[in-house]
């Protein structure tokens, strides 16, 4: 560093133009894919419930979501809202990471449980309900 | 942006040729659907992967051209328990 300082007023172009910033650059976008998707790790890992949807569950903005959103707490159960729309990254990011093309995409301790159609398939034949109950998630509803 | 009916079932059936589909346009304006699908392969396959393989066949379309395609799937030839 001392000698690339020294070195600069002799060559001051060759100091600042070097060859790693596009290895660099390329390095941090997969870093950036990885950051997100150990967030979504990390948030699936850390809450039984967890909805990832476009809006909040109080301000649902798209109707697929606000089904979802409805039927938990129909079920009375306490979930984690993801806002996707917040994060551009996380909207991308959790579609790769589930393998899944739609939002909303809702976890169970971890395990993806399926999107709009799932969820409510699920929910209309009680196996939605017996899967709460049996991952033992307190819920307000009984059978 | 709007997909006909019939290419999706085109899609489907190009991977999935026995597959059943019956699609249904749900608000008439061509952008909202509900397809169900019956197909031997998704014996043996979650709901979610049943899901992942009609998603796949569509390569790609679902969540941009296709917005609104409520989806339900059933193993052909199975033992009935409905």
């Amino acid at each position: 560093m001392r000698l690339g300082l020294a070195t600069s007023k002799s060559r001051p172009v060759r100091e600042v133009v070097r060859p790693e910033p596009r290895k660099d650059e390329r390095k941090d976008q997969s870093m950036t894919d990885h950051a997100v998707h150990d967030r979504i790790r990390k948030t699936i890992e850390g809450n039984d419930v967890v909805l990832f949807m476009k809006g909040t569950a109080q301000f649902p903005q798209c109707g697929f979501s606000a089904q979802v959103a409805k039927i938990l707490d129909h079920l009375g159960v306490p979930f984690k809202d993801v806002n996707v729309l917040e994060d551009t990254a996380l909207r991308d990011g959790v579609k790769s990471f589930t393998n899944w093309p739609t939002i909303p995409q809702l976890y169970v301790k971890g395990e993806f449980i399926g999107g709009a159609d799932i969820v409510r398939e699920m929910f209309e034949a009680g196996e939605l309900h017996a899967l709460i109950h049996d991952k033992g998630i307190p819920h307000t509803t009984h059978g | 942006m709007p997909m006909d009916a019939r290419e999706i079932e085109r899609l489907i059936k190009a991977r999935f040729p026995d597959a059943e589909i019956e699609i249904r346009d749900l608000a008439g304006d061509g952008d909202h659907y509900a397809a169900h699908v019956v197909c031997s392969a998704f014996q043996g396959k979650s709901r979610v992967q049943q899901h992942q393989m009609i998603y796949e066949a569509l390569g790609g379309r679902m969540g941009e051209a296709l917005h609104a395609l409520a989806l339900t799937t059933a193993v052909a030839k199975a033992s009935s328990k409905d």
